[in-house]
This record gives structure tokens, sequence and C-alpha cells, in this order.
């Protein structure tokens, strides 16, 4: 069970003269969440938009599920597309439409799914997400943080996707509400066979949930490996960042 | 829209009671099978190689309905299970309010929205008030800087909207009146018409509407997106009064300059109409001056540019309480933004007919 659903290779971005990721390289594994960890500014996001498409590529291949991503266009990207599932920082569901109709909005694209089965399978997507049955009719103004983190969540699931990447799942939430995500995060893995492609700032969460984690520094990314592998680099910036002050009280926990 | 089920196959038989499936059994393909969940006992699953959500929650709702899975394999019987477990339980429905209740209600809410609506105004009004009597007697306090900026914003750069609108409002008197008064030979009177049209009520009444689309949503877009960013929390916690540093300068602002627009609107409808009676009537512009001065009393003026610094206060503090009101999120912006626009524009008409009403019971 190797096999790599997305391969970066010799991936270069850059903004006017701005050069975010130059000859950056990065495989995620089938079944693997995936932690992608870097200072601010460099490129986590970016690198997210880029492997969906939403940015393009100066230099260099995105492979998803063995399709070149900047080479494909019409249907065959459409298909690629429902392929994964994306869950932005803010959730960034449709204002307009409540809960459950926000899951709706990529079973729309099933021809011939009767609009029952529609609802109920959204609202079996929304409970997965650990979301009680009142959200449903609920609209995103009226959700908190964490919420909208879930709800966004079950959108980028309806499809039952292969690969999920998701945009800081954890930031601005409490502890408890993170750690609850993080063990969401696990659970829908191990139930749904998910590939994980995760951005983000929080410790805890590749404590807790990452198979490898990859660090992104110096436009490139730096190392990859499990979190113990991470914690003998001696880089001087990964050393600080899995060694920091902050990085204790998961070391702790485990102790 | 491009059909991505044809990227799934699913193979349906059915033998006896069973049904065998072989294939991708997900939500491309669960359209295939009836929504019946009924209509087998047994299914014969072992020729799957995908099971996904939906088609697991299906298989789920047959079993639930008495039908044996058989030849499921592991993985695809653990996702069955943690389907089974995620369903969701529905609350109870609400109960339903009666019709009259239904019927009713809506309207009570939206009476009581208005009146509080009208106790807020009242209250912003006082808060203007109040910070203006502070400003009076602390004039140290009062923001001199922000006061000229808006003058500027409201004022000046309104300049050349109003006058243009005013001039062709004018214009269109002009002509529309020449065309009528023409049939009884009475067309020296257009003038008359003209002036005490524009003076009294089009000329005041116009540029108060353009004013309020115009600066009450910029009133409410400023201070709602300052709401929203909790710049205003931050404000009173570092010991600032809103109504002193947001409210006070934005509408003593329109209050000053809304007549000055008011008089220049005047000044452009009554050229507008003097050039087209030139043109239309041959009525020399010395001729419409000797008959604006000798027919039309001063008093026309004075009825017009009396309603401005109200008409300016209203405009000025619905776009405040507006902005105030914005929550923290993008779309109350927008609709906030509206509705003062909206309520602006109506506040200026209803106030302009029972300025109206006034001015014809004492005689003015």
């Amino acid at each position: 069970m190797t096999e790599n659903v997305i391969e970066v290779r010799g991936l270069t971005t850059r903004f006017g003269s701005h050069v975010v990721h130059e000859a950056l390289d990065l495989d995620l594994r089938r079944g693997e969440i995936l932690g992608v960890v870097g200072g601010s500014g460099t490129g986590k996001s970016v690198l997210l938009r880029t492997i969906v498409g939403l940015i393009r590529p100066a230099k260099g291949s995105v492979r998803v599920l063995g399709q070149d991503v900047s080479a494909l266009s019409g249907q065959a990207r459409e298909s690629l597309e429902r392929r994964w599932g994306v869950m932005f920082q803010d959730g960034a569901l449709f204002s307009a439409l409540s809960v459950q109709e926000n899951v709706e909005v990529p079973m729309r694209s099933v021809p011939n799914l009767a609009p029952d089965q529609r609802q109920s399978l959204a609202q079996l997507k929304v409970s997965m997400a650990g979301l009680p049955w009142s959200a449903n009719d609920k609209y995103p103004a009226e959700l908190s943080g964490g919420m909208k983190k879930r709800a966004g969540l079950a959108r980028a699931l309806a499809l039952d996707p292969e690969i999920v990447f998701l945009d800081e799942p954890t930031a601005g939430l409490d502890p408890i509400g993170a750690d609850a995500f993080d063990r969401l995060i696990v659970g829908l893995r191990d139930a749904l066979n998910l590939s994980v492609f995760l951005v983000t700032h929080d410790l805890d969460t590749l404590h807790a949930c990452c198979d490898r984690v990859a660090v992104l520094a110096e436009r490139k990314v730096l190392t990859t490996g499990t979190m113990a592998e991470m914690l003998d680099v001696d880089h001087p910036w990964v050393h600080e960042y899995f060694h920091g002050p902050r990085a204790r009280a998961p070391d702790k926990g485990k102790e | 829209m491009n059909d991505l089920s044809k990227d799934h196959e699913l193979t349906v038989e059915s033998a006896d009671d069973a049904l065998r499936l072989s294939g991708e059994f997900t939500i491309w393909t669960l359209p295939r099978l009836p929504a019946d969940t009924n209509i087998a006992h047994r299914f014969e699953l072992s020729g799957l190689t995908r099971l996904d959500t939906a088609a697991a929650w299906y298989l789920a709702q047959c079993q639930a309905a008495g039908a044996v899975l058989q030849g499921l394999t592991p993985e695809q019987g653990k996702l069955l299970d943690s389907v089974i477990a995620a369903s969701p339980i529905p609350d109870d429905p609400a109960i339903r309010p009666h019709f009259w209740q239904r019927l009713l209600e809506p309207i009570g809410q939206r009476m009581v929205r208005a009146l509080v609506f009208l106790r807020e105004i009242a209250e912003y009004l006082g808060r203007f008030l109040a910070a203006l009597a502070r400003a009076i007697r602390h004039p140290s306090d009062f923001r001199l800087t922000s006061f000229v900026h808006h003058c500027q914003e409201t004022g000046l750069r309104a300049v050349p909207i109003v006058a243009l609108m005013s001039f062709l409002i004018g214009v269109v008197l002009a002509f529309q009146g020449a065309v009528q008064l023409r049939q009884f030979g009475a067309e020296v009177f257009v003038v008359d018409l003209i002036a005490i049209s524009i003076l009294r009520e089009l000329g005041i009444l116009l540029t108060a509407i353009i004013v309020a689309g115009r600066t009450a949503s910029a009133l409410t877009a400023s201070i709602g997106s300052m709401k929203m960013r909790e710049e205003i929390d931050a404000m009173r916690t570092l010991g600032m009064d809103p109504d002193m540093v947001l409210i006070l300068p934005r509408v003593l602002a329109l209050v000053v300059t809304l007549p000055i627009l008011g008089l220049i609107a005047n000044v452009a409808g009554l050229i507008g109409g003097a050039v087209m009676t030139w043109f239309e009537l041959g009525i020399s512009p010395a001729m419409f001056r000797y008959r604006l001065i000798t027919e039309t009393s001063v008093e026309n003026v004075i009825a017009g540019l009396a309603k401005a610094p109200v008409f300016a206060l209203v405009i000025g503090i619905i776009g405040c309480h507006a902005g105030m009101k914005v929550g923290k999120d993008a779309e109350s912006l927008g609709a906030q933004t509206s509705t003062a626009v909206v309520n602006a524009i109506f506040a200026v008409i209803v106030l302009d007919a029972l300025f109206s009403i006034f001015f014809a019971e004492v005689g003015l």
C-alpha cells in the first residue's frame, strides 16, 4: 500500500518576482495523513492551492491519482475534481445556503439521484462530521468557528473523495474542540480509507493524527518523515519547531 | 453538465429473491437501484470492487428492512458499521403553529421591529445631540479634522452630481411646462412654474434623495466595517466615545453641507430652466430674471432650504444607526447598507410630505 496519490515534482511557484516554491518535491501515499508544516509565509496554503489547480505552477508537475493536473481540461478535469475534497480554513460555506444544502451542492452533479436520497445522504455526512441534527437547517452565519469547519469537512466528503485537503483544520479551535477534530479526521480516514493532506500549525494535531510530516522551508520541502524522525532532524528551524517551548506539552503527554 | 457516472460501472443481476451486485457501488451508481429498500431478501456483494458511504447507507437501510448482506469484505463491513453508527437521529419535529398564529406572528413581529427601530433612531438622535452639547462645552473634544474630511466627502464631492441633476430637472420642467402652457398662451408663466417647483420642492428633495443614496450607504459601510473588525469595541476600551469620534463629525458635516448642496441645486435648476425657456420660448434671461424677482416670493426659498438640515439629520442618524447594527459577518454589512439607503430615502419623502402639510397650515 505505498502507491502515491499525489506526486509533486520540481514544482516552482512564483507571484511576480516573489518565488514561493523552487524545485519542490512531495508525495502523498494512499491512506496516510500527511501533515504539512512551515513558518508563516512559507507557502503551505499556496502549495495546497497549486495541487488542487487554483494556482498555476511556473514550472514542474503535479500528478494527482496518476493524472497531471495542469494538463487536464473539460470532463477529465471535472471527474478528477470529484475524487478530491477541499476544506478551506473557515469552511468557505456558501452563505446563502443552509448546512444541509451546502453538503448537497456537490451531490447535485450526480445524475438521477433522487432528492430525498440526496437529502438523507447530506444529513448522514453532516452527522459523520460530528454535527448535531439541528445544524442541518442552520445558516453559516449562525455557526461557531468549529461547526463551520465541520460543515466544510462534511461538504468536502460529500462525494466520498479519495483525497481530502484540509487547510488549518484546528486553527482557532479550543483544545477540546481541536482534539475532537483530530479524532474525527483519524476516524474518517480509517472508515473511508482517505488520504489526507493536512496543512497545520498545531503540534498536537501533528502528534495525534499524522503518519508523516513534511516541513516546508527555504522554498522547498526540507524534510519528511514520521514525528519521531522529525525530533532528530538537526536543521535549526526544524529543531526549534519541534523542540521549542510549545513542543514540550505533547511530549510530556506521551511520556 | 458532463455525465460523470459513465466512469462508474455497476452490474445488477437478480436471481430468485437475491440481488447480485458487482463493480463499483458508489453514489454515482446508486440511482440505478430502485429507491425502495425492500427489493430483495438477500444481497450477493462479493463482486463489489468499490463501496462508498452512499452505497453503504443504502445497504444499511436494506439491512434494516430485513435483507441479508453477503460477501462484504472486512473493510467494507467496517465502513457499513461506521455508517450505521453515524446515522443521524432526527430531532422531534417542532410543533407546527396554528394557521392564525402563522399569519399574525410575522405581522406582529414586523410591527414591533418597526417600533423598536423608531425608538433606536430617537436614541441615536439623542446621542448625537448629547455629543453636540459636549462638543460645545468642551470644544477641544471636537474632531475638527474628521469633520472637515466628512464635509469634503459628503459635500464637496457631491457638488457635480447634484448640480448636473438639478440642471437637467430644470430643463425638463421648462420643456414640459412650455408644451402645456403654450396651449393657453401663457408661456411666460413657465418661469413661475420652474421657480416655485424647484425652489420649494424639487431642488432640495432630489438633493436629499441623492445624498441619502450616496452618504447613508457610505456612513453605514464605514461605521459597519469598523464594527465588524471590533474597532468600535477597541475604541470604547481606550476610553474614546464612538458618539464623539464617529457619529458627531459625520452627522454634523451632513447638516452643514446639505443646505449648501440644496442652494447649489436651486441655482443649477434655475439656470437649466432659464436656458431651456430661452431656446424653447424665446424668453430672454433678462426677462426670466425679472419675472423671477417680481413674481416669486422669497418665502419659497426659505420653505425649501428650511427642510435641508432636518433631512440631513435624519439621513445621518439612519446611516450611523445602521452602521452600528452591523454584526460580525459581511452579509449583515451588505444588508444593513441597503436597508439604510431605503430607510433614508423613505424617511426623506415622508418628511417632505409632512413639511408640505405643515407649511400649508402655517401659510408659508
